[in-house]
């Protein structure tokens, strides 16, 4: 279905074949997605318009844009109706409650027509714009309704009663309407009705009731032409979740002057096909006409803004060609825009009429006039880029949905009162499972390894740069950047080496690599407790008193939920503070030519004692050579007593003024020995 | 005596071009030159020659010695390279296994996309801006032209907080915040990556998706600045022989509107599945700032213009990676991601 290049035919003379007019169209702004051929050869054009476009949904509309491009004549169908003596007034009053919503209501009455199939061509017309033939009166409303983009509506006169009146008005509140699909609706105070005074025949602009539906037996139509504010249309449509051919054309606004010629057209038709007489006269109801607006058009303004030189004379001629009429005076074209195009309001939008039919393609391609300026990412923005680069070296970055269940704060097993699980609704989720914005990134991630591992992927690391979002007392929420990182399996595992688990101690490794080259450094990692992580391996993560954020080996409960067998290890970064954090790198340890003495020793502490805290203690040397401190062995189990552990630590001392010698080297180590045995009974092995 | 010498350099020198190893050959080095080697032994007789004899045996020996001394060093030397060729022949290894992987990780296609479209502008001078993906309805229609109720919110189904707060449709409402936040001062030239939501899910619609936004603002700003501007950045992106047209378009916020299309990436324009058989490929909306839209952010209409666009950074990483499948880059497949 689509519109027929014969019936466009009748109004306009089309030379090109079918393709061709479609780029035609499509490059002046009417796009054209397919083209259909029907049964009896007539190729049909599938419209893909711009809302700003819908007038041309009617066919004479669309052929007055095909004689602008042309330069043919535009065949507008003339009305000549024979008319009886009764007058309208005698048979209808129309009265308007809400000339906001109803700008004009104009009827028309035929009596003694008869009712019957349409002809064949007829029937043909309609079924190609996908419009289902009901009976010759209903096929006229709709064929003008397709010609003219007027929508018509016919009612059963007779089943009108009451005072044989029009009264157009907003709903009362759950007031009951039965439509034409005789579907019982409830409607309220926002929707506007067409009443015969007492109940509604009508839902105005969206569908007829089936109260007064045209049938077998009516012999006296009533012909309503009307026009409706369209975002009025378009709230009850939704609401109502009803979408019609004349809501569709409401909705995006339809000219009010063209009331009055769809009605006589319609009447016209009716008498021809039907039979019966025209009442003679229209009720018209339109409290405020509306003119057409005039512009002015500076010429030179569109040069200026297209970047052309296109002759006073040529741009004159496009507004012509659009059948604008052009008044020429001294500070431009004055430009009276006919108020079917109701998209012109502004001198720009003149100047896009000009560009499109004197072609885009013509426009020339040029680089911007003006002062040039470096270009490029700031501080943070490359901060950014540099995350992803460093972590991208071992882990996939993933990209998750923002909006995550609900459930998933239960699944990560945080407390009901955890602040996280205040969380950002949306309103009309799609789902339940995306209905409200992440405060965490641990979900989606434990998702991702979830999925995978379903699928057979198994040895999997992922990270994701990604904002989460807190509630708060701003008109905006809190949108906050996190990094987080899961990993779950080994470590590339190959035909040659041994496997490495990705284990706490690997994500920490991968960590602390990133911190310290972002230039981070001093980060503490203290022992912590999270209902998502394990109670013996979990660790938050500071540099001072700055909270950086947490990591630690994934709760085997929240595994379980998530239905992942194998152990999982995560960490989530807040990436707004290591950015605060980070310092630009700089060569902070000298290259001493001295060569450096190694010592190694090892000592037996109790098991409580952090390897952090023996560090610490060990560090607190005061000669000023030791410069690395580095444990090789953590050992529990066979000679080292129950309670404790064995622990081996390398020692470096070098000196940037001499070569060291054993000698100089000894008493430091004993010194740090004495320390550790003062501070914890440790001994030597 | 010449005769014992010459009898011991011959013997010797078959010894040495029999022995096997270093230590062999050591040990008879010591045995024939050594302090107590046959050699010097011999040597210590000559003090009971005529010295004519002397000399003339002391030359002979002391030649002999040289010439031993010469061919332990080149037998060891023989046997040194052997031996390190039997150990490289031992060596050998299947140089057709595969390396080990250096690398396991990757960045995600979205991410290097983003970061192609952005290095284009920044090397034409546009700098990056970002907003908030919970965005004001102001911003994120009002301010770009478009009312409540107004037909064009229908192209942009949206996810709502409350009335006034949704997730933002586009990344447009960047354009708003930062002519608010940087006028009087022109030129505005900027970029804005981010990600955006429409209430939409099927086969070629994501409810979470991610756009470039541009903008650029300042005296004399034309519609052939767009085209030019626009033609450079669809040609580094997609190769310089492309074809690039332009199509009347409509967005609310920009006037006149333009959609610009490239020549099929797939089929050269022939037409194929990918461009429904038309030959070419929408990717940019993009338009002259619409003049209320500049009167939003606070400059005036008839002294400066300005162009902006947009692209969908899922649609353009499609056509650049030949991926047929939208629903892949938020499923997040391993042997999805390991490709980039």
């Amino acid at each position: 279905m689509g519109v027929s290049i014969n019936q466009l035919k009748k109004y306009t003379q089309i030379d090109l074949p079918a393709e061709q007019l479609a780029h035609e169209l499509t490059m002046a702004g009417i796009a054209i997605e397919g083209i259909e051929t029907a049964d009896d050869g007539d190729k049909l054009l599938e419209l893909d318009l711009t809302p700003n476009r819908a007038d041309c949904l009617g066919w004479i509309n669309l052929a007055r844009e095909i004689s602008a491009l042309s330069g043919a004549d535009l065949t507008i169908p003339e009305t000549f109706i024979k008319e009886n003596d009764e007058v309208i007034e005698d048979y209808i009053k129309v009265n308007i409650d809400d000339p906001q919503l109803c700008k004009r209501y104009a009827a028309r009455v035929l009596k003694n027509v008869k009712i019957k199939e349409s002809p064949q061509w007829m029937q043909d017309a309609l079924r190609k714009a996908g419009i289902r033939p009901i009976n010759n009166v209903v096929d006229v409303t709709n064929y003008v309704m397709l010609e003219s983009n007027q929508p018509l509506h016919a009612f059963d006169y007779d089943l009108l009663g009451g005072s044989r009146q029009v009264l157009v008005r907003r709903a009362f509140a759950q007031e009951p309407f039965t439509t034409l699909d005789s579907i019982n609706r409830q409607l309220d105070e926002e929707m506007l009705v067409i009443t015969n005074g007492e109940k509604p025949i009508a839902l105005a602009g969206i569908m007829g009731g089936e109260n007064t539906e045209i049938n077998d037996q009516t012999t006296i139509v009533l012909l309503e032409s009307a026009n409706f504010l369209g975002t009025n249309i378009r709230k009850t449509s939704r609401k109502l979740g009803l979408r019609s051919d004349s809501s569709i054309r409401f909705e995006k606004n339809v000219d009010p002057n063209g009331v009055i010629y769809a009605i006589n057209r319609a009447a016209q038709m009716i008498h021809e096909l039907a039979g019966g007489e025209v009442i003679k006269g229209i009720f018209d109801a339109y409290p405020q006409p509306q003119e057409p607006v005039s512009i002015l058009l500076r010429p030179a303004r569109v040069n200026y803004l297209l970047g052309t030189d296109i002759k006073e004379a040529e741009i004159k001629s496009c507004l012509e060609k659009l059948r604008f009429k052009v008044t020429e005076t001294e500070e431009g074209f004055l430009t009276e825009v006919p108020t079917y195009r109701p998209d012109i309001t502004m001198e720009v939008d003149l100047i896009e009429e000009v560009a499109r039919l004197y072609g885009y393609d013509k426009i020339p391609a040029t680089l911007s006039y003006g002062v040039t300026q470096p270009g490029g990412l700031n501080s943070e923005q490359h901060f950014r880029d540099r995350i992803q680069d460093i972590l991208s070296k071992n882990l996939m970055e993933v990209v998750n949905y923002t909006f995550i269940n609900p459930a998933s704060y239960g699944m990560i097993c945080l407390n009901e009162q955890d602040k996280l699980r205040n969380s950002i609704k949306i309103a009309n989720p799609l789902s339940e499972e995306q209905s409200v914005m992440r405060t965490v990134l641990l979900p989606g991630l434990l998702k991702n390894i979830r999925e995978n591992l379903a699928r057979k992927n198994d040895n999997l690391g992922f990270f994701e740069l990604g904002t989460v979002f807190y509630p708060s007392d701003k008109p905006l929420p809190l949108e906050v950047l996190k990094v987080g990182a899961v990993v779950a399996g080994n470590a590339e595992s190959n035909w040659l080496k041994n496997v490495i688990p990705m284990d706490y101690f690997y994500l920490k490794g991968l960590a602390e690599d990133m911190l310290s080259r972002l230039g981070i450094e001093e980060i503490t990692f203290t022992a912590a407790e999270h209902p998502a992580f394990h109670p013996g391996r979990t660790a938050k993560v500071s540099k001072g008193d700055r909270e950086i954020g947490i990591i630690g080996e994934v709760h085997p409960e929240v595994c379980e939920n998530y239905n992942i067998k194998s152990r999982v290890t995560a960490f989530e970064f807040n990436a707004a503070v290591l950015f605060e954090l980070s310092q630009p790198i700089k060569m902070s340890k000298e290259i001493t030519r001295y060569p450096a003495i190694k010592r190694d020793i090892a000592v037996v502490l109790p098991v409580t004692v952090t390897y952090a805290e023996a560090r610490q203690l060990i560090e607190t040397d005061q000669s000023g050579l030791l410069q690395e401190v580095e444990v090789f062995d953590v050992y529990t189990g066979g000679q080292v007593p129950e309670g404790y552990k064995s622990m081996a630590f390398r020692l470096v001392f070098k000196s940037s003024e001499k070569t060291l010698t054993e000698n100089e080297v000894i008493p430091i180590v004993d010194e740090i020995l004495a320390r550790l045995k003062n501070q914890w009974g440790a001994l030597q092995r | 005596m010449l005769e014992k010498l010459a009898g011991l350099d011959k013997e010797a020198q078959a010894i040495i071009a029999a022995l096997n190893t270093i230590e062999e050959l050591n040990e008879y080095k010591v045995k024939m030159l050594g302090r107590k080697g046959e050699i010097t032994a011999l040597l210590r007789g000559l003090k009971d020659l005529s010295p004519e004899q002397r000399a003339e045996v002391g030359k002979a020996a002391n030649e002999i010695k040289d010439k031993l001394e010469a061919q332990f060093n080149s037998r060891a030397n023989e046997i040194i390279r052997r031996d390190r060729n039997i150990k490289l022949q031992q060596e050998k290894i299947d140089v057709t296994l595969p390396g080990l992987p250096m690398q396991s990780g990757s960045i995600h296609p979205l991410t290097r996309i983003r970061r192609e479209i952005t290095g284009i502008f920044t090397g034409m001078g546009f700098t990056v801006e970002e907003g908030p993906e919970i965005e004001l309805d102001y911003y994120n229609f009002e301010a770009l032209n478009v009312p409540k109720h107004h037909p064009a919110r229908d192209m942009q189904d949206s996810f709502y907080i409350t009335d006034e707060v949704l997730l933002r449709t586009h990344t447009s409402p960047v354009q708003v915040r930062t002519m608010e936040k940087m006028v009087p001062q022109i030129p505005v030239k900027i970029i804005v990556p981010g990600t955006v939501y429409r209430n939409d899910d099927d086969a070629t619609h994501s409810p979470m998706f991610h756009q470039v936004e541009g903008l650029l603002i300042d005296e004399r700003i034309t519609f052939a600045d767009l085209k030019g501007i626009l033609m450079q950045f669809a040609r580094k992106m997609f190769g310089a022989d492309l074809d690039v047209r332009y199509r009347p378009s409509f967005f609310p916020f920009t006037e006149p509107s333009v959609e610009i299309d490239i020549s099929c990436v797939m089929c050269g324009g022939q037409g194929c599945r990918v461009c429904s058989h038309t030959g070419w490929l929408e990717i940019l909306g993009a338009g002259m700032v619409h003049p209320n839209v500049l009167k939003y952010g606070g400059y005036d209409p008839e002294k400066v213009t300005g162009f902006a666009f947009g692209m969908g950074i899922e649609r353009i990483a499609m056509l650049k990676y030949g991926i047929n499948d939208l629903r892949l880059f938020f499923d997040n497949d391993k042997r999805f991601l390991e490709q980039f």
